[in-house]
């Protein structure tokens, strides 16, 4: 099967998908709550690509994801709530705010940063994750707005699907283009051999930049999306364990596969949710046992998986055709 | 003017002066191998060429502009390529990948043309991936475009690298050891393919290299290391007979 | 100025528990690179330990000190067994996942009702406190037990890495698996051996902190654990000394920004701290900044 009808098959496929989502969304088969966790599940798909640029495709050790969700969705919530009065445009606008926010800082913090090697920038990004949530607590002092540790409320609220569906598609188009482009080619240039890279020309510190911000930009988005999900931005959800959760995705869905990330994304907020309603079927007792589960879970596929479950494989239709012998264009001349 | 211009060039290591009034001049055109026993100062020279390291003393000119103080990228961006001892291929990525990345300094498109996929980016992209593509057809390896470079038998990872480094568009290659862990008729290979490489590119070659039978047939002109320092150089046969070369390498007990 | 001294010897106090908690996340990464996720866990198991030694079975305390420690050593082998090795040459994130796996484990296992309950339990410490005061400062027995207890313990640890056949293997083996194969160490028992010490470590960590923090609950082992981390980073991953110093760092630190600015910009400062200091050395105080070899 060819390259074109591969593509217009998996456009066929994510039109029919979101037909059917929306099927079971209207005729209430999946209720308010679910459809709160299918959005959840699209804003963690964006985060993860997100983290995915960056230490999946780009090998940058960064423990600090959650941190960047949060800033945007902070700075996304308070431009929604101080321009509530212009309505949707003011919810549109936020994403915008959300991803730049995120970009900005993710840029600032990353020059110094990135200069760390592997283990020390998990370390330091993780320091800034506890950084921005001190200051989480502490922001009702810069804004009333922001709510300071009870958290941000009266964000507008839009749960319908499409928001989230759509985003989570474009964004992922987008990011496909990046990883198969040289820019992408760059990023895994940099996670395989930072030497090597250095001397076919590619700067390291400006790619590891470049990548950061990209993923932060991305962190930010999904942010943004969480503050119109949820009636509450509370700094609780941007801890140190929230960005273990965007590791854990890219790493079990399989490092550099823009695929396994989604899937991952996607399947660990069903399983947790799943395990939540199963467990409380149980009885309240059984509420731990989730975690204990959720860890087996873990610990049991990166043992028989450490490649993760998608390592090193990608949706072929993903991948772009290459030509052989296209131009004539002799080589150095 | 002399492609690359080395003057007086030196380095130390905390205390140890690892490389010591290193002078070396080659014009455009030529193979010059740089031999030595183990630990004679050859790969920091390298380095130092490459921009790994900075020099503690002397000066780096090539093609009239100083190059000290530049980081590798920029140093591969003015024009000098170099492969490693220990290949340092991007392992998990394909044989065609490890070609395209080096063209990415010369890319012709930013980051917004890669995610709106602009018809500059389309264009620019396929003649990108049309070079490079020739580029291995040259090195014999354009039916394992799609492989992993990891899954490539040892030669052919050699190959690769020369072919990676050429991507660069250099007017000087940097060869490391590049006939390391060949056997005689494999050498013989890498001679032609080097002159080749010579010929058809039109880049000037400098190698360093262990073995006699690569550089004998290849280098027309041949500088000696040892402990640091140039302690002969000249035309193979003449560097051959030297007795301070003899004695640094027989010396030492070191196989010629 | 009195106040200052105060809080020094508090920060003291809480350095030399992080000391000892840090000293099992050093020598782990020393010898096999890994960041172990579960060792502030086993703390927490260790300050169990010590309550229920101490409330239920009314065991003398060095007791309920040994206890811990065999417990929790114990523990920390059975983690090395299960969970690490089988991806001990495997990526190095795989084996960080498998160590996220391995504490949250722990965490939520404890927590069940059967175990450890989800709850905050405050108890009394079988030391009778008493206090002196000398030049203004109070001092408590349970410092000077700490400070003892730790002081003892670093000892034996010296001793046993620089004095005994078993350190010396644990030595080569952080420096190279297979060279210390070849050497005909058996790295396998010898980095069980390392969780061992590390883990026990950590249990007398978690029995002294209940000592002089009487409150304990599963997830105590989160943020100290972290802390401790920070410690061992700060002070150079990998290397004892360095892991001793940095704990004793983060311990003054912590205490005199809860005393000076506040109690909440705790870890917030200690991180920035550490960032700074990585910044600057990027291998931590003590350690070594090895340049690779092109």
């Amino acid at each position: 099967m060819n390259k074109t009808k591969q593509m217009v098959l998996a456009l066929v496929g994510v039109v029919v998908l979101y037909a059917l989502l929306k099927a079971l969304i209207v005729t209430g088969i999946i209720g308010p709550y679910w459809q709160i966790i299918l959005n959840e599940s699209m804003i963690y798909v964006i985060g993860g690509l997100g983290l995915s640029i960056i230490y999946g495709f780009t090998g940058q050790f960064s423990l600090g994801h959650a941190a960047f969700v949060g800033i945007g969705a902070y700075c996304a919530g308070w431009f929604a709530i101080t321009f509530s009065h212009y309505g949707i445009w003011a919810s549109l606008g936020s994403l915008v705010v959300g991803m730049i926010s995120a970009g900005l800082v993710g840029y600032l913090i990353g020059v110094p940063i990135l200069r760390l090697k592997s283990d020390y920038l998990g370390i330091a990004t993780l320091g800034f994750n506890f950084i921005v949530y001190d200051g989480m607590q502490n922001s009702d002092k810069l804004s009333s707005v922001l709510g300071g540790a009870q958290g941000m409320t009266g964000v507008p609220q839009f749960q319908t699907f499409e928001w989230y569906f759509v985003t989570a598609v474009i964004v992922f188009i987008l990011v496909r283009n990046l990883v198969f482009s040289s820019h992408g080619r760059a990023f895994t240039a940099i996670r395989e051999n930072e030497t090597a890279a250095d001397v076919v020309g590619i700067s390291p510190a400006r790619t590891k930049i470049m990548a950061f911000t990209v993923g932060c930009v991305l962190a930010g988005l999904g942010g943004a999306l969480y503050a119109h999900n949820y009636p509450y931005v509370n700094p609780d959800s941007f801890t140190f364990l929230e960005s273990i959760n965007y590791l854990i995705i890219v790493v079990l869905g399989g490092m550099g596969s823009m695929t396994g990330t989604v899937i991952t994304a996607v399947g660990w907020t069903f399983l947790l949710e799943v395990l939540r309603m199963f467990l409380s079927l149980l009885g309240p007792s059984f509420i731990n046992l989730r975690g204990v589960l959720y860890a087996l879970i873990l610990i049991v596929v990166i043992i028989l998986r450490p490649q993760g479950i998608f390592g090193g494989m990608e949706a072929s239709f993903l991948v772009p055709y290459i030509g052989r012998r296209k131009s004539n264009a002799a080589a150095g001349s | 003017m002399p492609l690359l211009e080395v003057k007086n060039l030196g380095i130390n290591f905390g205390g140890l002066r690892a490389v010591n009034k290193f002078d070396l001049e080659i014009q455009a055109g030529e193979i010059v191998g740089v031999i030595g026993p183990n630990g004679a100062g050859k790969t920091t020279v390298f380095n130092m060429l490459s921009g790994y390291y900075r020099p503690t003393d002397g000066t780096i000119a090539f093609k009239g502009r100083t190059m000290n103080g530049l980081r590798p990228f920029q140093v591969a961006q003015r024009g000098i390529a170099r492969t490693f001892q220990n290949i340092r291929l991007f392992p998990q990525i394909s044989v065609l990948d490890n070609v395209r990345i080096a063209f990415h300094p010369r890319a012709g498109y930013n980051m917004l043309d890669s995610i709106l996929r602009t018809p500059r980016f389309k264009a620019r992209e396929a003649e990108l991936t049309g070079r490079a593509m020739n580029l291995l057809a040259v090195f014999g390896l354009e039916d394992k475009a799609e492989i992993k470079a990891n899954g490539l038998p040892y030669g052919a990872q050699r190959r690769l690298e020369i072919a990676r480094a050429m991507a660069v568009q250099p007017d000087l290659l940097l060869l490391d050891e590049p006939a390391a862990g060949m056997n005689p008729a494999e050498v013989q290979q890498l001679v032609e393919l080097v002159r080749f490489v010579k010929e058809k590119f039109d880049v000037t070659v400098l190698l360093i290299e262990h073995q006699m039978g690569l550089v004998m047939n290849l280098c027309e002109r041949l500088v000696v290391m040892d402990f640091g320092e140039i302690i002969a150089s000249g035309l193979p046969q003449e560097v051959r007979e030297n007795p301070k070369v003899l004695e640094a390498y027989l010396g030492r007990g070191a196989v010629a | 100025m009195v106040t200052f001294f105060q809080q020094v010897v508090n920060g003291l106090q809480l350095g030399l528990v992080y000391a000892l908690i840090a000293l099992g996340y050093t020598m782990v990464y020393g010898i096999i690179k890994l960041i172990n996720f579960a060792h502030g866990d086993v703390f927490m198991v260790g300050a169990f330990m010590g309550y229920i030694g101490f409330t239920f079975v009314k065991l003398p305390w060095p007791v309920a000190l040994v206890m811990a420690l065999i417990t929790c050593a114990v523990i920390g082998v059975i983690n090395e067994r299960l969970v690490y090795r089988p991806l001990r040459y495997a990526a190095k994130i795989s084996a960080l996942i498998s160590a996220i796996g391995a504490s949250f484990f722990i965490e939520y296992f404890t927590s069940l009702n059967f175990v450890f309950g989800p709850n905050y339990i405050s108890y009394t410490p079988p030391i009778k406190e008493i206090t002196w005061i000398i030049g203004g400062v109070r001092i408590t027995d349970i410092q000077v037990v700490i400070l003892v207890t730790v002081a003892a313990f670093l000892a034996l640890l010296q001793l046993l890495i620089f004095r005994t056949k078993l350190g010396s293997a644990m030595r080569t083996v952080s420096f190279d698996h297979d060279a210390a194969r070849l050497m005909g160490v058996d790295v396998d028992r010898t980095i069980s051996f390392t969780f061992f010490v590390g883990s026990g470590l950590a249990g007398i960590g978690g029995v002294l902190f209940g000592f002089a923090y009487p409150e304990i609950w599963t997830f105590l082992g989160v943020m100290t654990g972290l802390k401790a981390f920070i410690a061992a980073v700060l002070g150079g991953i990998g290397i004892i000394p360095g892991a001793v110093l940095g704990a004793l760092i983060m311990g003054q630190v912590e205490i005199m920004t809860a005393a000076y600015i506040s109690s909440q910009a705790r870890d917030a400062v200690a991180f920035a701290i550490l960032i700074i200091v990585l910044l600057i050395r990027p291998s931590g105080i003590l350690g070594r900044n090895e340049p690779e070899k092109i």
